[in-house]
């Protein structure tokens, strides 16, 4: 690539990142939005975050690996379980990464 | 109250404390982006830097260098761009319910800088409503500003180490993202209506995952809304939820 491809495929990228970032954070706030729309975006957390982790976790190597050889699920699975019973964040992390890197260290 | 005392400073230094994890779990990214960059992309160094400094979106990075390795041309680059980011505007509408009363000078940084990670930091804070306290922005702010920063030293390292990074998901490090989105979600999935909603996105999202262009991602997330919605419409009775508080 020429140097002045490279500054207008990043300008043009650019573009289309920030276009979308700025117009859904600076649009939305400003105008009332209907009470059904406010309550179907209270789900974008847990979707959008489930929808990012679990395949990445589910998903090795370009196929499902639901097994006890995937050590992304294991530790994924563990990391639920602590999460759901202590309700903290840096437990869940630490104790998360401890049991992932330790099963890798093991299997 | 105590948070009503926090200063801005306070929320600065929380907001990055809140994100280190993050910080860990992009460092492998970062670093292979930079190495792919200069090396099967092809990019000059400051084509690479300017991707992250400029760009600033991840999986978009990842996806134009190896659309570039194929040799795509910049419209086709451009408009996956678009497509691969548009889960951030679901972000954006999320985010914006919390940001009416900010001066506008203060959405074009806190746009710019909106990411996967900074998002899943900050939205509990947005929404705890046992913090009435003043300046979350801030604490946006201070999350985003370590991204930006932890995200260009990773690419720059990248870049400098060349191709000998590429093995870098191998050590693991990764997980350090996956178990920190683990330990935000979990806790907001409070009534049936979210766990279905978090069911559906993680199964729609593993049987879509062959979709081009991380479409997968964003048919999963409608879909999970789409359930988590009618879940709770249905467990309402005839009665219209939006009455109830």
């Amino acid at each position: 690539m020429s140097p002045l491809q490279e500054i207008l495929l990043i300008l043009g990228m650019l573009a289309v990142t920030f276009g979308v970032r700025y117009a859904s954070l600076a649009l939305t706030g400003r105008f009332p939005l209907p009470p059904g729309v406010i309550r179907l975006l209270a789900y974008v957390p847990v979707a959008v975050l489930s929808a990012l982790v679990v395949p990445y976790v589910v998903i090795r190597d370009g196929a499902p690996a639901v097994g006890p050889d995937n050590a992304y699920l294991v530790g994924a699975i563990v990391a639920v379980v602590i999460s759901y019973t202590s309700g903290h964040l840096l437990l869940t992390i630490i104790a998360g990464m401890l049991v992932f890197f330790g099963y890798q260290a093991l299997v | 109250m105590p948070e009503l005392m926090i200063s801005r400073r306070q929320r600065f230094l929380g907001g990055i404390r809140d994100t280190v994890p993050m910080l860990i779990g992009a460092a492998p990214f970062g670093l292979i982006f930079g190495a792919l960059a200069v090396t099967s992309a092809g990019l000059s160094v400051w084509g690479a830097m300017g991707f992250s400094l400029l760009v600033f979106a991840g999986s978009a990075q990842f996806v134009a260098a190896g659309l570039l390795a194929q040799g795509a041309g910049i419209p086709v680059i451009v408009l996956t761009t678009f497509v691969v980011n548009l889960r951030h505007a679901l972000y954006g509408a999320s985010l914006a319910l919390f940001m009416m009363h900010l001066p506008r000078r203060w959405l074009a940084p806190l746009a710019f800088w909106l990411t996967d990670e900074t998002y899943a930091v900050v939205i509990g804070t947005w929404n705890d409503p046992g913090d009435r306290g003043p300046f979350k922005e801030w604490y946006q702010l201070g999350s985003s500003v370590a991204m930006y920063l932890n995200w260009q030293c990773w690419t720059l390292t990248g870049v400098i180490a060349g191709n000998q990074f590429q093995q870098a998901t191998d050590w693991g490090l990764d997980f350090a993202m996956v178990v920190t989105f683990i330990g935000i979600v979990v806790p907001m999935v409070v009534n049936r209506a979210m766990l279905v909603c978090a069911v559906v996105a993680g199964g729609v999202g593993v049987l879509c995952h062959g979709l081009p262009h991380n479409l997968g991602l964003i048919v999963a997330a409608l879909a999970a809304m789409g359930a988590g919605y009618a879940v709770e419409t249905l467990s309402a009775g005839p009665t219209p939820a939006e009455e109830t508080p």
